[in-house]
């Protein structure tokens, strides 16, 4: 583990058929912070996460993490520096909880598990709540069930970044706060955490560092208290937010 | 996990007893009746009977297994080597070879039926690349339309150029009565195949999560995916080369196995391979039962046989909690 540098995307774009998905994008992403990446639908967070996690090939600029380049560096490399959740879209295989989440290991053992692996492999499946799931099979769990084990799968990787896309969808109100709890952990252990959010009092109160996007572009980044305000919000939702304060954290409100 | 790894034990002691029992009688039963004390009983076992109970065990597990790495691929649980297009093509290679050098040697044609299957195999990826994700029995619908194209092409061919004969062999049959020993040995080659795809076993399950899961945890998808579609195409070019095609194993042997020890391919994919070598030894010895003396090929068997299975599989899908 290097642990040094952060992320940083340089002149990233992003094109669909013709479609313009990411406007250039530069962005540094301090190591050591949860920072989570909020914006309304179709603002480019999901591409921009994905192109960081390598997941889909970058057409222009550069990504580099922890100093790798994410285009030069092998993917086996990549994957001993940052695990990535993307929004599953229904997984196929009939694995059971503990096969899925020992899966994890793939990038330190290679299918040949180790006492080590085994032991991450246990503690990953307790935090998340797993271990009376575990002989399940995936295909046998409800969707937040699910959501856990995959959120372990990523976690049991043990890379310096994680980034995770979206990852309270399914999630219960307890099972999303020990997740957020369970990412101040790690980052209080010294790793770091991207994270796009929907919730944004989630962003409010467990991001250090919060970046906003609309548009395919960057429309403000910087501690919650900064962007989480009410005429930032309402022009990057184009919806009248409130925002009132708890316990010096902001506090956002949209019913009313 | 004490309760599900002894489960998973008695399943491979008793798939490995079934499967004694069915090479025993394979041995035992035929044509002719062999008795020990016959000096003349060796010989035969060593030229027919074990070449023949060989060569079923070896195609059942290789089809078995190719049957799984495909639906890893694709990413769908209805899709085999025969729906894939691959056999035909296959045919395609070997008519081709037969036509313009029908001198060569065994390893050429061999190498172009191999080669040709796996264009074919490539072809059905590209389209069914382009089919939405949700629509399940698309998949295996285009590959029956692919193979039926690839399949009218061949069977024109060989109209053509009076090679029916050849063709009816290397699709339609299945049948093991022609094996004797120098006959079939081109199915080992279908072994290995299938023993390289077992030291890939977890390769191919993470790619069965998906591209994406698979690229986050440092594999090249592409690459593994090349690995598969070469077992699948070397699997079902030797057996369409040296037994014909044999229908429903590689789709009826993983959807059992799976429903009873689920995806993990590196448990699973030894009782994959016991399951399909049983299901075609079994069918090989019912079609030289039924009409004794006379015999039914083993295709044909298992073409009512996985056809059934197959049926039974789709009405009783297990119950999902989502």
């Amino acid at each position: 583990m290097s642990g040094t540098g952060g992320i940083d995307v340089r002149g990233v774009t992003h094109r669909i058929h013709g479609t313009t998905i990411l406007q250039p994008i530069d962005l540094s992403l301090p190591s050591g912070k949860v920072t989570a990446l909020i914006g309304p639908n179709g603002a480019g967070k999901s591409t921009l996460i994905r192109l960081i996690a390598r997941i889909d090939p970058l057409q222009t600029g550069e990504v580099t993490v922890n100093g790798l380049d994410v285009r030069q560096t092998p993917s086996a490399r990549l994957a001993l520096e940052m695990a990535f959740m993307g929004q599953h879209s229904g997984l196929v295989s009939r694995l059971r909880v503990r096969e899925l989440v020992a899966f994890g290991r793939w990038p330190h053992c290679h299918g040949r598990p180790g006492p080590k692996d085994r032991a991450a492999v246990e503690k990953a499946l307790a935090d998340f709540d797993l271990l009376p799931l575990a002989d399940r099979f995936m295909d046998e769990l409800s969707g937040g069930q699910a959501q856990r084990a995959h959120l372990a799968m990523t976690v049991v990787q043990e890379t310096p970044w994680l980034l995770l896309d979206e990852p309270l969808n399914n999630l219960d109100l307890a099972h999303a706060r020990a997740l957020m709890a369970h990412l101040a952990r790690l980052r209080d252990e010294g790793r770091s955490v991207l994270i796009v959010l929907h919730d944004l009092n989630f962003a409010s109160g467990w991001a250090d560092h919060v970046v906003a996007m609309k548009d395919g572009r960057i429309l403000a980044e910087g501690v919650p208290a900064e962007v989480l305000t009410e005429p930032r919000l309402s022009e990057l939702y184009d919806t009248p937010i409130t925002v009132g304060s708890y316990q010096g954290r902001p506090l956002i409100l949209h019913h009313l | 996990m004490h309760d599900r790894q002894n489960r998973d034990r008695w399943i491979r002691v008793l798939a490995l007893a079934g499967l004694a029992a069915l090479a025993l009688a394979s041995l035992a039963v035929g044509a002719a009746n062999v008795s020990l004390s016959d000096p003349q009983a060796w010989l035969f076992l060593t030229v027919s009977r074990i070449p023949r109970t060989l060569a079923a065990m070896l195609a059942g597990a290789a089809l078995a297994v190719a049957g799984v790495v495909m639906q890893q691929i694709a990413r769908n649980r209805f899709v085999e080597p025969s729906t894939t297009g691959a056999p035909e093509s296959a045919a395609l290679g070997l008519i081709a070879v037969t036509l313009i050098a029908p001198e060569a040697p065994i390893w050429v044609k061999m190498l172009v039926a191999s080669v040709t299957a796996l264009m074919g195999v490539t072809l059905f990826l590209q389209v069914i690349r382009r089919l939405p994700p949700k629509e399940v029995f698309l998949v295996p619908l285009a590959g029956l339309i692919l193979a039926g194209i690839l399949g009218a092409a061949v069977t024109w061919i060989g109209w053509e150029t009076d090679l029916l004969q050849y063709l009816s062999i290397w699709l339609l049959t299945g049948e093991f009565s022609g094996v004797i020993a120098g006959r079939y040995e081109l199915l080992w080659i279908a072994g290995i195949a299938a023993v390289i795809a077992w030291f890939a076993a977890d390769r191919f399950s993470i790619l069965g999560l998906g591209v994406e899961s698979a690229t986050a945890l440092g594999l090249r998808p592409q690459a593994v995916m090349r690995l598969g579609l070469v077992v699948v195409a070397v699997v079902t070019a030797m057996v369409v080369s040296s037994v014909g095609m044999i229908p429903f194993v590689g789709l009826v042997v993983p959807n059992i196995v799976s429903r009873m020890m689920g995806d993990n391919l590196r448990r699973t994919l030894a009782p994959t391979a016991m399951g399909g070598a049983m299901l075609v030894l079994g069918s090989d010895l019912v079609g030289r039962l039924v009409i004794h003396p006379y015999e039914i090929p083993a295709g044909t068997v298992l073409g009512v046989v996985g056809a059934a299975l197959f049926l039974i599989l789709l009405w009783r899908r297990p119950r999902r909690a989502r």
